[in-house]
C-alpha cells in the first residue's frame, strides 16, 4: 500500500476514485432530466453562474451532461476492456505458452480480426447487433480483443522460455499451475499497462460509434457523444468540446498514472 | 620511469541524495609503459567502474567522479582526465587509450563491415581514408593473427566466430597505437581454448608495441597468466597491490588470502582418490574426501542417447537440416557419486543433461534411472519420475520467479507432488533453509533481495525438497564469484556426503570439475570423446581433444605461463548436418579400468 503514497499514486488514485464515485453516485442524486432539459434561450452560452460549464447547442447544461455522461462512458469503456481482457487473456496465454499448431490457428484468427481497423470492426458488429448499450460494449470489446491477445501472447512466449518456468517444469509443475503461479504474475505488468491505455481508447471508440448513430442514443449523454456534437460549434462555443474533452483527458491521465503505480506496487522488486 | 597513467584518490558515486552509492571509494595506483596491471576483484568491487572512469565513460552510465586525479602522461605534458572536457576526451579515447569490452557478440555493430568498423578510428584520429585506411586495417587484422584477413575486411560480424570477433575488437582498440590498452574481462565470455589464444595475443602485442595494459578480471588463473603487477579490489577499495609473483606466493591482505584459497587450481587434486571440499580461510578442520561406496550401486544408465534439433529453412520453413547436439552418448552414474560432463560451448553437454530430464525431447536412446526408462515414460509417468531427478540451473537470477516468495518457490515441488501440507510443509521448507545455510528470515523474501550465491542456495533447496536421487547441475556455479562459488561447491559436496546424492555436473571449468568429480566425461561435437575416473582422465589424457583442452586451461600460477607458440587449436566444426547424413556410431577403446577413449578418424 505504501507504494501508492507518492505524488503520482495519490493523484492517479484520486482521479480514478473521483471518476468512479461520480459515475456511480451522480445518477442516484441527480435526476436524468437535468441532462436533457433544453433551454432554447440559453443556447451555446458560455460558463456562467447559471450554467457553470456553459450550455450546448440545445441549451442543455454541460455540467449535468458531463457528470451524468460519466456513467455511460466509464461503464462502456470499463466493461468493454474487461471483456477484451477476459477473452484475450486465455487466447494469448494459450497461444504463447503452448505454441505450435494451437498458436498458429489462434493467431491467424487474431490476425484476421486485426486486419480490420478496430473502429470499423466495432461499427460492423454494432450495426449487425443493433444500437444499444450492451451491444456497444460487445462491439468495442471484440474490436479490442485482438490487440490484447497479441500483446499477451508475446509476453507469455517470453515468460514461457524463462529458466524459472523450466525449473518449475523440472520440479513437476502441471501446466495449469504453471500458468497460474508463474506465467500470470509475470505478464501482469503488460496487462495493466495495456489495459489502462485500452480504457482511454475505449472511451474514444464509444465516441466514434455514438457519432455514427450506433453508440449511445440521444438524448442520453456520454462524453464521446458530447465531443462529436460540439464539432459544428468549435469556433463559436469552444467550451462545448473542451468540457467533455477535459473529462476524457483527466480520466485517461489518472488511469495511466494509476496503472503505472499499480504495476510498481505489484512488483516485489520495487519494494524494500 | 614516469607512469603512463597515475590514478590518485579516485572516488566515484552513482545516484543522488539519499540514494547515493559510492562505487569507488579511494583508489590509487599507476601503470608504467610496457606493463600489464591486472585489476582483480569480485562483482561490486568497483573494478569496472575504475576502468570506465579512466575513459570517462562512467558518466554515460550515471556515475560521477567526485574526487581524485587521473594523470595521463603525454608528449605535450600531462593531462588530468578527471578534469578534461568532452572534446579532449573524444581525442584521447580510441587514440591514446583503446578499450576492449567483455562481450564480443555485442561490442561490434552488426550492420557495418569489419573494414568500416576498423577504419572508423583511423579516419577520426589519423585522417586516414580510402586505400591508406584499408591498408592499415588489413595490417591490423594480420597483427591480431586472424586467418584470411583479406576476406574478413568485407565480412559482417555475424559471419565471424566469437574468438575472431574478439580479435577484431582488439584490432579496433589497437588501430591508433594506443599507449594504454584497457581490457575489461575480455575473455570471460569465451571458451577456454579461445581464451588462451586471446591472452597470448594480448601478451604478444604488448611486447611488440610497448604499450601498457590495464586488464580487469575476476579470474585469478587469468591474472597469473597475464599480469606483471596486480591490484586487488574489494568493495571500492584497493586492498593489496604488488608484483604478480608476490601476490600469489605471499599474499598479505586477508581478502587476497581468502580469494586465493577459494580458487580451484587445475592439478591440485593430483594423487587424491576422491573429491574433497575446498579448504577455505577460517576452516579449522581439514575437509573430508567424499569416498564412493564400497559396493557401487548403479543409479543412472544412459545408452546411445541422441538429440537432434531441427533446422527450418526456405520460404516454407521446411525441415532442411539437423543440429546434432547429442550424438550416441552412453555412460553410467553410481549412487553417491559425481559424473562431470565437461566441454566447450556447443559441445552438447547441456543438451545431454536436459535430454535426460526430458526438458528437450531426445531423438533416440534410453536413460534408465533406478530400473525405469525416463525416455520411454509417458507424460504422466515422467512427472512422477521427476521427483527422483532435479536440476540446478546456471543463472541464479533467471531461474527464480521474481514474483514468488522464496518459501513458496522452495515449497513448490513438495506441493506439486502433494508430499506435505500446512504446518508440515512449513517445517520442511524451514528445514531446507537450514540445510542450505540460509537464515529462516529469508523465507518471506523475494528473489531480488538476495545475492547470486544466496539465490543459488535457494535453487539447491528447491531441488533438494523432494529428496531426489539425482541432481543435474548445469553450470551451477559458473555465474558466481569465486568465493561464493567455493562455498556453493562445498555445500554441494557436503550434501552429497550426507544424503548420498548423485550429481551429473555439467561445466566448462576444468579446475572445478577436477575438484568435484568421481568420474569425468569430456564432450566434443555432441560425443563423449573420453570418459573415465577423474584421476585417469586428468593425469593421463588420451584423446587429442582432451589434451588440447588441458593445455588451454589457465593455471593459477604465474610461473607456469603459456606462450603463443604452444597453442594451436583447431576451430570446432559445425554440428549441423543435412537430413540424409547418417553419423557413425561412437566406438571406444579401453585404455585403463573404466577409462574409455573415442576412436579417432
Amino acid at each position: 500500500m505504501r507504494g501508492f503514497m507518492t505524488g503520482k499514486g495519490l493523484l492517479g488514485g484520486g482521479i480514478v476514485i473521483t471518476m468512479l464515485l461520480v459515475a456511480i453516485l451522480a445518477p442516484l442524486f441527480i435526476p436524468d432530466t437535468f441532462a436533457t432539459r433544453m433551454d432554447m434561450r440559453a443556447r451555446l452560452s458560455g460558463p456562467s453562474l447559471d450554467h457553470i460549464f456553459g450550455t450546448d447547442q440545445l441549451g442543455r447544461d454541460l455540467f449535468y451532461r458531463v457528470v451524468l455522461g460519466a456513467q455511460t462512458s466509464v461503464m462502456i469503456a470499463g466493461a468493454a476492456v474487461l471483456m477484451s481482457v477476459v477473452i484475450g487473456l486465455p487466447l494469448g496465454i494459450i497461444s504463447g505458452y503452448y505454441g505450435g499448431v494451437i498458436d498458429n490457428v489462434l493467431m491467424r484468427l487474431v490476425d484476421t480480426l486485426l486486419s480490420f481497423p478496430a473502429l470499423l470492426l466495432a461499427l460492423t458488429i454494432s450495426a449487425v447487433l443493433g444500437p444499444n448499450l450492451t451491444n456497444t460494449i460487445i462491439a468495442i470489446g471484440i474490436a479490442f480483443t485482438p490487440f490484447l491477445a497479441r500483446i499477451i501472447r508475446g509476453e507469455a512466449l517470453r515468460v514461457a522460455q524463462m529458466p524459472y518456468v523450466e525449473a518449475a517444469r523440472a520440479a513437476g509443475t502441471t501446466d495449469l499451475k504453471m500458468i497460474i503461479r508463474h506465467v500470470l504474475p509475470n505478464i501482469m505488468p503488460a496487462i495493466i499497462v495495456q489495459g489502462t491505455i485500452s480504457l482511454a481508447f475505449a472511451i474514444l471508440a464509444e465516441a466514434g460509434l455514438s457519432f455514427l448513430g450506433l453508440g449511445t442514443q440521444p438524448p442520453d449523454a456520454s462524453w464521446g457523444l458530447m465531443i462529436q456534437a460540439s464539432r459544428d460549434y468549435l469556433d463559436v462555443a469552444p467550451w462545448t468540446a473542451l468540457v467533455p474533452g477535459a473529462a476524457v483527458a483527466i480520466t485517461v491521465l489518472g488511469l495511466n498514472m494509476f496503472g503505472d503505480v499499480l504495476r510498481d506496487v505489484l512488483d516485489p522488486r520495487t519494494q524494500t | 620511469m614516469t607512469p603512463i597513467i597515475n590514478i590518485e584518490k579516485l572516488r566515484v558515486t552513482f545516484g543522488k541524495g539519499d540514494e547515493e552509492v559510492t562505487a569507488v571509494k579511494d583508489v590509487s595506483f599507476s601503470i608504467n609503459p610496457g606493463e600489464t596491471v591486472c585489476i582483480v576483484g569480485e562483482s561490486g568491487s568497483g573494478k569496472s567502474v575504475t576502468s570506465l572512469s579512466l575513459m570517462r565513460l562512467v558518466e554515460f552510465g550515471g556515475g560521477t567522479i567526485v574526487d581524485g586525479r587521473m594523470t595521463l602522461a603525454g608528449e605535450n605534458g600531462a593531462i588530468d582526465l578527471a578534469q578534461a572536457d568532452a572534446d579532449t576526451m573524444r581525442d584521447i579515447r580510441g587514440d591514446e587509450m583503446g578499450m576492449i569490452f567483455q562481450e564480443p557478440m555485442t561490442s561490434l555493430n552488426p550492420v557495418f563491415t569489419i573494414e568500416r568498423q576498423l577504419t572508423d578510428g583511423l579516419r577520426v584520429h589519423r585522417g586516414l581514408t580510402g586505400q591508406a585506411a584499408t591498408k592499415r586495417a588489413l595490417q591490423l587484422l594480420k597483427e591480431v593473427r586472424i586467418p584470411e584477413p583479406e576476406r574478413r575486411l568485407k565480412q559482417y560480424p555475424h559471419e565471424l566466430s566469437g574468438g575472431m570477433r574478439q580479435r577484431v575488437v582488439i584490432a579496433i582498440a589497437m588501430a591508433c597505437h594506443p599507449r594504454l590498452l584497457i581490457a575489461d574481462e575480455p575473455t570471460t565470455a569465451l571458451d577456454v581454448t579461445i581464451q588462451a589464444e586471446i591472452l597470448a595475443l594480448i601478451n604478444q602485442l604488448k611486447r611488440e608495441t610497448g604499450m601498457a595494459v590495464m586488464f580487469i578480471t575476476h579470474d585469478m588463473a587469468v591474472v597469473a597468466q597475464i599480469a606483471d603487477r596486480v591490484v586487488v579490489m574489494y568493495r571500492g577499495d584497493v586492498v593489496e597491490e604488488g608484483p604478480v609473483e608476490e601476490i600469489f606466493a605471499n599474499p598479505k591482505a586477508e581478502y587476497t588470502k581468502a580469494l586465493l584459497a577459494a580458487v580451484p587450481r587445475l592439478g591440485e587434486m593430483r594423487g587424491k582418490a576422491a573429491p574433497e571440499p575446498l579448504r577455505l580461510v577460517g576452516d579449522t578442520v581439514p575437509p573430508k574426501p567424499i569416498t564412493p561406496r564400497e559396493t557401487p550401486e548403479l543409479l543412472l544408465e544412459v545408452r546411445n542417447l541422441t538429440t537432434y534439433f531441427p533446422v527450418k529453412g526456405g520460404p516454407l520453413r521446411r525441415h532442411v537440416a539437423n543440429v546434432h547436439a547429442v550424438e550416441d552418448v552412453s555412460f553410467t552414474l553410481n549412487k553417491g557419486e559425481t559424473l562431470s560432463l565437461v566441454g566447450e560451448s556447443g559441445c552438447g553437454k547441456s543438451s545431454c543433461g536436459r535430454s535426460i530430464l526430458r526438458l528437450v525431447e531426445p531423438t533416440s536412446g534410453s536413460a534408465i534411472l533406478d530400473r525405469k526408462d525416463v525416455l520411454a515414460a509417458s507424460h504422466r509417468d515422467l512427472r512422477i519420475l521427476r521427483r527422483d531427478m532435479q536440476m540446478i540451473f546456471q543463472d541464479p537470477f533467471a531461474s527464480l520467479n521474481p514474483y514468488m516468495r522464496l518459501s513458496a518457490q522452495v515449497a513448490e515441488p513438495l506441493r506439486n507432488f502433494d508430499l506435505a501440507r500446512g504446518l508440515e510443509l512449513q517445517d520442511r521448507v524451514a528445514a531446507l533453509f537450514d540445510r542450505v545455510e540460509l537464515p529462516r528470515a529469508y523465507m518471506r523474501r523475494f528473489p531480488h533481495e538476495l545475492s547470486g550465491g544466496q539465490r543459488q542456495r535457494i535453487a539447491i533447496a528447491r531441488a533438494l525438497s523432494v529428496s531426489p536421487k539425482l541432481i543435474i547441475a548445469d553450470e551451477a556455479v559458473s555465474a558466481l564469484d569465486v568465493s561464493v562459488q567455493a562455498q556453493v561447491l562445498n555445500l554441494m559436496m557436503e550434501l552429497q556426503a550426507d544424503l548420498g546424492l548423485s550429481f551429473l555436473f555439467i561445466s566448462h571449468d576444468m579446475a572445478v570439475v577436477e575438484r568435484v568429480s568421481h568420474n569425468v566425461a569430456v564432450m566434443y561435437l555432441g560425443r563423449i570423446v573420453e570418459i573415465g575416473p577423474r584421476a585417469a582422465v586428468f593425469e593421463n589424457p588420451q584423446h587429442s581433444y582432451t589434451k588440447s583442452l588441458m593445455l588451454a586451461v589457465p593455471i593459477a600460477d604465474p610461473r607456469d605461463r603459456k606462450q603463443i607458440g604452444d597453442l594451436n587449436f583447431k576451430p570446432i566444426p559445425s554440428p549441423m548436418h543435412p537430413l540424409s547424413y547418417t553419423p557413425e556410431p561412437s566406438r571406444y577403446e579401453t585404455v585403463g579400468p573404466g577409462h574409455l577413449v573415442l576412436r579417432e578418424g
